[in-house]
């Protein structure tokens, strides 16, 4: 911590290296400069992706003038699309929106029931459930994703490929986060407040709609912005339950446009998919730092919202 | 007769003393009340969770028709048919042709270097911020959640740009004379896919990391030197030892993924030289080979069960403590 650094004695300049790396109390220089580098490798290419959504010319890479052709242009040389000049890009941008909208919308109160649940129970099936749930979380996406398509393939036939399995798949699959982040936090809460409320005559519904719900107001935000910035991006669950060329999302664009035709529309489009989910989660950060302020926490929001994940 | 009449009563007397005095100690709700809310989800993960395992198994055992080569699944574990998946696991161990040994002695190469070099890279960062972060910890947290932010073809799409053979690191490269030429990083690298899996996966990997290194005390750091030890002591007899089943989670968190994954390989290469189970899976689904697939699925699971019961219990315990 910095206490330990503020402590350290002013020394002469003048020692050997040895010396140097020896001392307990010397400042972290090497340290700091590793976590700069690894920061920089780890954002800078994504930037630099960026930038080059706004190229001039066809090439992903290297510079030749900015433009936002890419985004909205028309009649692009060679036959090009740019995103919304293209209606198939179009409609996967929409796609995906509606898919993390029905997602995020069932997925969360299923999730927050399920918590709710798994945590009061304490009867035969509760820990089974609980395991199986986790299971899921830490399953491979792609195993998930194929045994999902073969049980929409061969057994739940009724359900159309296409937008319905791929919300159906995808709600299993982001359920997990609601139940872990709720659950968490029911745990930090405990229970005295639930039973003062009821000591003090509230119904057990009136104490879970008044009391409780109101104190997982931050787990269930955390976790709705969640699963709505991890559904913009999902890419594998969607990929394997995709039926119709409707039901292309922006991510699946990208992954095939990528290896056939590249220009810098998919760069364009990554972009907008990287704006939204940015959007989403700086009104989770803005929110759920304005929550903890009202709560009269010291810590910092960033901090417990990097927990909470 | 009478006798059964009279435990009955005694019963529901007992049973309403129960309830009484659960109503006196505090908060009381019927027997049914929390199973209730659970049960949606408990449906919900029956059918669209464990009934897909089963249809794994179903087709993986299933029948094969000798004339279209479809898979049939066969519902009835009684029933089942062995051949297929023998002659799958066959492949996978090598002894028949086509092998398939190559992939998974790849992904397993692949997944181990990448790992390993996960907690390398992770480690100073998350180390750094978590005791050195004071004032700043909130921002460098921040950037350090900023990855998952992007989405993972974004990243490895970007590196992509980059590793081209007019892109900028070539550039940087030849101008500095590390390379007389550009070096055609896309066109089949192991090198470069493995670079991407750590690229893509590290994120995963700094957070367990940080947050178990944030909560080793200070205190314990400063008696270990107060004691006479010098900072590489300390940092082997007490950080690291404190911090092993944060590594462990990582890892465990971080090799999961991988052994699932098709994209990056598919993305950073794209050619044969490269492929991982993953893309196994994924070019016999898309060929509508689905036996294939299911066994190759299975096998998998079998592969990661051992990670993955141990990465649920210790969590399990972890929050049981809490």
């Amino acid at each position: 911590m910095s206490s330990v650094t503020a402590a350290a004695p002013k020394r002469t300049r003048i020692r050997g290296p040895v010396t140097w790396w020896k001392d307990p109390w010397r400042k972290p220089h090497v340290l700091r400069a590793a976590t700069w580098v690894y920061m920089v490798w780890s954002l800078a290419p994504v930037l630099v992706a960026v930038m080059f959504s706004f190229n001039n010319g066809r090439s992903r890479s290297s510079w030749q003038g900015f433009s936002t052709q890419w985004y909205i242009g028309k009649n692009l040389p060679g036959g090009a699309y740019s995103v919304f000049a293209n209606p198939a890009l179009r409609t996967a941008l929409v796609q995906t929106l509606r898919l993390a909208t029905i997602t995020t919308a069932v997925a969360v109160p299923l999730g927050l029931a399920f918590a709710l649940g798994i945590d009061r129970w304490h009867g035969r099936g509760s820990g089974t459930s609980n395991f199986t749930m986790l299971f899921s979380f830490v399953m491979p996406e792609l195993v998930i994703g194929v045994a999902l398509f073969f049980v929409f393939g061969q057994a739940l036939t009724m359900v159309p490929p296409g937008t319905w399995q791929q919300a159906l798949g995808l709600i299993v699959f982001q359920m997990s986060y609601p139940v872990i982040i709720i659950r968490a936090r029911l745990l930090s809460i405990g229970r005295q407040y639930e039973e003062a409320a009821m000591d003090l005559g509230a119904k057990p519904t009136q104490s879970l709609r008044r009391v409780l719900l109101p104190l997982l107001y931050p787990a269930i935000f955390a976790s709705t912005v969640l699963v709505f910035a991890d559904c913009i991006d999902d890419f594998v669950v969607v990929r394997a339950l995709g039926g119709p060329s409707t039901s292309e999302t922006i991510s699946m664009k990208l992954y095939s446009g990528y290896r056939s035709a590249p220009t810098p529309a998919y760069n364009a489009l990554a972009t907008i998919m990287l704006v939204l989910t940015l959007t989403v989660m700086f009104i989770g950060l803005f929110v759920f730092g304005r929550n903890a302020k009202k709560e009269g926490k010291k810590q910092d929001a960033a901090e417990a919202f990097a927990v909470s994940i | 007769m009478t006798e059964d009449k009279l435990s009955r009563a005694d019963r529901k007397k007992a049973r309403r003393q129960r309830k009484a005095r659960l109503k006196e100690e505090g908060a009381w709700y019927p027997k049914w009340y929390w199973p209730s809310f659970a049960m949606p989800g408990i449906a919900w993960l029956a059918v669209l969770f464990i009934l897909p395992f089963y249809a794994v198994f179903a087709i993986t055992f299933g029948y094969v028709n000798p004339l279209s080569q479809v898979t049939v699944p066969v519902w009835q574990p009684w029933y089942w048919d062995p051949t297929a998946f023998k002659e799958i696991s066959c492949r996978v161990v090598g002894q028949c042709e086509p092998s398939y040994a190559p992939f998974f002695i790849r992904t397993v190469v692949y997944v181990a270097i990448a790992s390993v070099m996960c907690v390398l890279v992770s480690y100073p960062v998350a180390y750094f911020v978590a005791r050195y972060g004071g004032r700043r910890k909130g921002f460098y947290l921040m950037l350090l959640i900023a990855p998952f932010w992007v989405s993972y073809l974004m990243r490895m799409l970007a590196w992509g740009n980059l590793l081209a053979n007019d892109g900028y690191v070539n550039k940087v490269l030849v101008s500095l004379h590390l390379l007389s030429q550009p070096y055609p990083w896309l066109d089949g690298k192991s090198i470069t896919v493995i670079f991407g899996l750590i690229y893509g996966y590290i994120p995963y990997m700094i957070l367990p990391l940080y947050a178990g290194l944030d909560r080793i005390s200070p205190s314990l750091l400063e008696a270990s030197r107060d004691l006479g030890a010098n900072t590489v002591r300390t940092f082997t007899k007490v950080t690291l030892p404190l911090s092993k089943q944060a590594i462990t989670a990582g890892l465990v968190i971080v090799t999961l993924p991988m052994f699932g994954d098709y994209y990056t390989t598919a993305l950073m290469s794209g050619y044969n030289n490269t492929k991982m189970i993953g893309s196994l899976i994924d070019d016999n689904l898309n060929n509508n080979r689905t036996g294939e697939a299911a066994t190759l699925v299975l096998i998998l699971v079998v592969l990661l069960i051992i990670p993955m019961l141990w990465y649920l219990r210790t969590t399990n315990s972890e929050t049981a403590r809490t």
